[in-house]
């Protein structure tokens, strides 16, 4: 199963995004509080001092989509954040990114989601989707669907 | 009696990282209102009808109410209920800013506007009613003696959500290429008033953590009957400024979209279901030009983005 990478700060707004996203049936939405990797979730600490996702069960599911909100500045400076950045530069890590989806607020005008933009032009990936906040159903109902057909599409391309 | 010890703010020990970085964010954001050329929209103000440029003054003078509550009053209330020193100093940058978004209205006024016209519509902004009671609901929450959780509710509220009835008509005329550089000063308030909701937001968030269950549902109660309310007021408020240019459906629609976020600053879930907070799609484009809503799966939007310059200057990448 193709995994989903998730960075959240201490604010909690992706955090809800992915625990709604993995909500329904089956295991309680607290399960995306941490990492599920049974479930093919994985979540990048806040911490630095917390291990991370490990990069052979990425690779092993055949890679992942990440997940990550914007924190820019007026001039865009900053809009990814630090622990995402330390994540990809590792490249066992990166090596796994297929596409990225962002959080962000529309009321930062230009900057709206432009840790996306920046990660997609970074990793040469695809920016899936932009959402605000925690997102909303509709967000969510896309994502869920989007992501079905996305991974579909990448097995057989692969395959 | 003991003499109690004096603490100089130390920002090289966080209590709560958060702080640091909010104030980065706030104070790169700095900006005055003598930045952005007004004087560049005179004469697309000259094409606008009478009613628009009335309405257009009241909407501002409204905004203007509001943020003078929130810098005379409501940042500075918040004050005593702090974590951290660095919180205070948050919140000093807040209080300031809120100041500086008033004093841009005048600004805009005085740019385009008689002195009568603007007089006219400062007493105007006394004397309605639905505009009163918005402020008087906020003010009263901020008082002393009130659960320091309930201010910050208040103030989220005022900050994500009481705004943008006003907000509105700016990025309505800067979809029809009207009074594009007021709309671009409003961006600046915007933006500044999305980082003051979520950090105030963050803030509650990180109270309501150290509560039992039923605190926790009574803040919650509370909240959602205080949205109500204010919904109610900003309800009769929209329909008397906008009917008159047949815009207050698209308002209303702008008003649940941004009721929602501002219950999300909180950590709670939206109120009013998709159906009901289709913004207008020029609305949400006025709001952030240049960033379409990328939707690849539906494949709408553009997908490989890429091409915009964007700022990845940052040192911290290896690649």
């Amino acid at each position: 199963m193709p995994g989903l990478v998730f960075f959240s700060s201490a604010s909690g707004n992706t955090l809800r995004f992915v625990t709604r996203l993995f909500g329904g049936p089956g295991p309680g939405p607290q399960a995306a509080s941490a990492s599920a990797p049974e479930r093919g979730l994985y979540r990048i600490p806040i911490s630095p001092k917390e291990p991370g996702p490990d990069p052979s069960a990425l690779t092993a599911a055949g890679g992942y989509v990440l997940i990550c909100p914007t924190f820019a500045d007026g001039e865009g400076r900053g809009a990814v954040p630090k622990q995402v950045i330390r994540f990809l530069n590792d490249p066992g890590l990166r090596a796994g990114i297929r596409g990225v989806i962002a959080g962000g607020n529309r009321n930062f005008g230009a900057t709206f989601a432009l840790a996306g933009k920046v990660i997609a032009t970074k990793c040469n990936v695809p920016l899936l989707y932009s959402f605000e906040l925690a997102g909303t159903e509709t967000d969510i109902a896309r994502v869920r669907r989007g992501l079905d057909l996305f991974w579909g599409t990448e097995c057989s391309t692969m395959a | 009696m003991p003499k109690t010890i004096l603490k100089a703010i130390n920002w090289n020990r966080l209590q709560d990282e958060k702080d640091l970085e909010v104030w980065n964010r706030l104070t790169v954001n700095f900006w005055l209102p003598e930045k952005v050329p007004l004087s560049n929209d005179v004469q697309s103000w000259s094409t606008l009808r009478p009613e628009e440029r009335e309405l257009t003054i009241r909407v501002f003078t409204g905004l203007t109410l509001l943020d003078t509550v929130q810098s005379s009053v409501g940042a500075i209330s918040l004050m005593p209920d702090v974590v951290t020193q660095h919180e205070e100093a948050c919140l000093t940058n807040i209080a300031f800013m809120e100041s500086v978004h008033a004093r841009s209205y005048s600004s805009i006024f005085s740019t385009l506007c008689s002195t009568k016209e603007i007089d006219d519509a400062f007493r105007w902004s006394e004397e309605n009613p639905h505009l009163q009671a918005k402020a008087r609901i906020i003010l009263d929450k901020y008082k002393a003696g009130e659960d320091p959780l309930k201010r910050k509710i208040a103030s989220v509220f005022l900050e994500s959500f009481l705004f943008y009835s006003g907000f509105y008509l700016p990025m309505y005329w800067s979809s029809r290429a009207k009074l594009t550089n007021t709309a671009d000063l409003i961006r600046l308030i915007i933006r500044d008033e999305a980082v003051h909701g979520y950090y105030i937001g963050y803030k509650f968030q990180r109270g309501v953590e150290k509560l039992d269950e039923a605190k926790r549902q009574e803040l919650k109660d509370f909240a959602f009957a205080l949205m109500f309310d204010l919904y109610e007021i900003e309800q009769r408020y929209t329909e008397e400024l906008y009917d008159g240019i047949g815009l207050t459906e698209d308002v209303k629609a702008f008003l649940h979209y941004n009721a929602n976020k501002a219950l999300q600053n909180l950590g709670y879930e939206a109120l009013f279901p998709p159906s009901v907070c289709e913004v207008n799609p020029a609305i949400l484009a006025a709001l952030s030009p240049d960033s379409e809503n990328h939707d690849f799966f539906s494949g709408s939007g553009s997908s490989y983005v890429i091409g915009k310059a964007v700022a990845t200057e940052d040192d911290d990448w290896d690649f």
